[in-house]
């Protein structure tokens, strides 16, 4: 478990010195950035992040993670350095949760800037602490599970570019695309798809209420996704 | 140190590996020869737990490869074939990750980090990036890696492609050194190589083993056969027929050279039949001015493989 560290600091280090990193997070912040000022930060409005956390962060990072996630193990592959790491004495499950930790503190590291908003709401307004607490958990949980996607897409190919379509394509379904059929739906399909829905389980944690099912439902979907992904790797021996 | 038997490896319908077994002692250096797609790099990476066997078994130190897989790479330097490194990463920063990995303590690290790195002769450059290396200096990063935890049993896969000659002498010597303190396996298409520093050599050709043995015995066992050049002065023809009446001989060709007859023979197996020519010409009364035997070399032979002209059976003898 002590190698979990290693590899996650390694990925943690690698991501500030690509490109990619930076323009991922410079996108985000000017995003987010410009929403702000325009939606929340103006007279009048409700001093609450809500404007942002309900719907506009979810979508961007449905097209952010993916972008940090696909060189996770594709790159691995790409260059062949799978196989030394994996002839290291180093287990599977090592690999995928040091890759994932890795991902998971450059994540919190992008959620740490958006820090300011909610000072900023708290010099000028005042702010809801519970409910921005309840909001940066929903989104860590969110985040953690769209990475856990990502780096099972990643397992599956050498190629980046198929790596972050694939991910985008399958939280694409969970976001949108399962909101959407619900609509035409009633009973019991319309409850499980209900539950596929991405975003029916996270709406609750920007308006302020942590409710045990969702944070059960982002646990799984994220050990899922990593048991997925260390059986893949698993796999790839045997072809 | 490593035992292989019966190893066999397929992927879908092609079969990589049919059937290998051998044994490396502690202590020994053996070289894995065979040409491109011989079975080479696959069976090297069932050694090291990369790709599990199809049929078979091997283990290394002890333990078995599929069912003690960390225990084995807890005990094996490897050096991929092409050396794949992290481009983004520094030397010395490379091999304290991968010091960690094998569970070495920071300051024991520390300390065989300089030992390998003034080994492998890359103490100018352990603040470069590895991606600004030349290929020989990755190929040298490799190398410090896979001896950086001090394993008892070093694999190395092609260690000498793509380097310039003085590079080429440099790692042999390298390996040679290296075999003082660990076993070493190691893989090559090129045969002066391996004859150079391997106590043993494993020649494999289609999945198979098709030689196996310490170079020089080798040499002799796999030498096709002998030619003998005999030059007497006499009468021609009936030089030809009494010579290729002997025991032992195979066929005789003859060429008259400024009244010389030069005869180039055939020996049946590996009989030497100098004595009795010279014993026919003795008693014949003929002169003899030259009598020297050719042995054909490992080289010839592994030429023949390597240009697909032999697709010898399964290797099922002793070892040479």
């Amino acid at each position: 478990m002590k190698h979990v560290s290693t590899l996650a600091g390694r990925e943690l280090s690698v991501y500030f010195l690509s490109p990619i990193a930076y323009v991922v997070l410079t996108i985000f912040l000017a995003v987010s950035g410009v929403l702000f000022i325009t939606q929340v930060f103006s007279p009048g409005a409700e001093s609450s992040l809500r404007g942002l956390s309900n719907e506009v962060w979810p979508i961007i990072l449905v097209f952010m993670l993916p972008m940090i996630t696909m060189r996770l193990l594709s790159d691995e592959f790409r260059s062949g350095t799978i196989e030394t790491l994996m002839t290291a004495p180093v287990t599977d499950a090592d690999v995928v949760l040091g890759k994932f930790l890795g991902a998971m503190v450059f994540y919190l590291v992008i959620l740490a800037t958006t820090f300011v908003y909610p000072v900023l709401l708290m010099i000028w307004g005042s702010v809801d602490w519970g409910m921005a607490f309840s909001t940066y958990l929903g989104l860590i949980l969110l985040g953690g599970f769209f990475i856990s996607v990502g780096l099972f897409f990643s397992a599956w190919t050498s190629n980046q570019v198929i790596a972050v379509v694939c991910s985008f394509m399958l939280l694409a379904v969970l976001m949108f695309l399962a909101r959407y059929l619900g609509g035409f739906l009633s009973g019991l399909p319309r409850m499980l798809v209900q539950h596929v829905d991405v975003r029916y389980h996270y709406q609750d944690f920007a308006r302020g209420a942590v409710v045990l099912n969702h944070v059960v439902y982002f646990v799984t979907v994220t050990a899922l996704f990593l048991f997925l992904t260390v059986k893949t790797l698993e796999s790839r021996r045997w072809r | 140190m490593i035992r292989v038997r019966n190893l066999v490896k397929r992927f879908g319908l092609v079969t990589a590996v049919d059937g290998i077994s051998f044994d490396v002692e502690k202590g020994q250096v053996v070289g894995f020869l065979g040409p491109n797609g011989a079975g080479k790099t696959t069976t090297i990476r069932i050694l090291t737990g990369y790709h599990p066997a199809t049929e078979g078994s091997a283990s290394v130190a002890g333990f078995d490869v599929l069912t003690q897989s960390l225990e084995v790479r807890r005990r094996i330097g490897y050096l991929p074939e092409s050396a794949p490194l992290y481009p983004e990463m520094r030397v010395r920063e490379y091999l304290r990750f991968r010091s960690k990995l094998h569970g070495m303590p920071s300051a024991e690290a520390a300390k065989a980090i300089d030992g390998v790195v003034g080994r492998c002769w890359l103490s100018e450059f352990v603040n470069r990036p590895i991606g600004q290396l030349s290929k020989g200096m990755r190929q040298r990063v490799g190398l410090a890696d896979a001896i950086l935890h001090d394993p008892d049993v070093l694999i190395l896969d092609e260690p000498t492609v793509g380097l310039d000659p003085t590079q080429i002498r440099e790692s042999l010597s390298l390996i040679r050194e290296l075999s003082e303190r660990h076993t070493v396996l190691f893989s090559s298409h090129i045969l002066p190589q391996v004859e150079q520093i391997c106590d043993e050599v494993i020649i494999i050709n289609r999945g198979r083993i098709v030689a196996y043995g310490a170079p020089k015995r080798l040499g002799e066992e796999k030498a096709a056969g002998s030619r003998l050049i005999a030059e007497i002065r006499g009468p021609g023809a009936e030089i030809e027929r009494a010579v290729g009446a002997l025991a032992g001989v195979e066929s005789v060709e003859r060429q008259t050279h400024d009244g010389w007859e030069r005869l180039t023979i055939r020996a049946r197996g590996r009989d030497d039949v100098r004595e009795g020519i010279y014993k026919l010409a003795s008693q014949k009364g003929w002169g003899l001015r030259e009598i020297r035997r050719e042995l054909d070399s490992l080289e010839d032979y592994y030429l023949k493989i390597t240009s697909g002209a032999m697709d010898e059976g399964r290797f099922s003898g002793a070892r040479a």
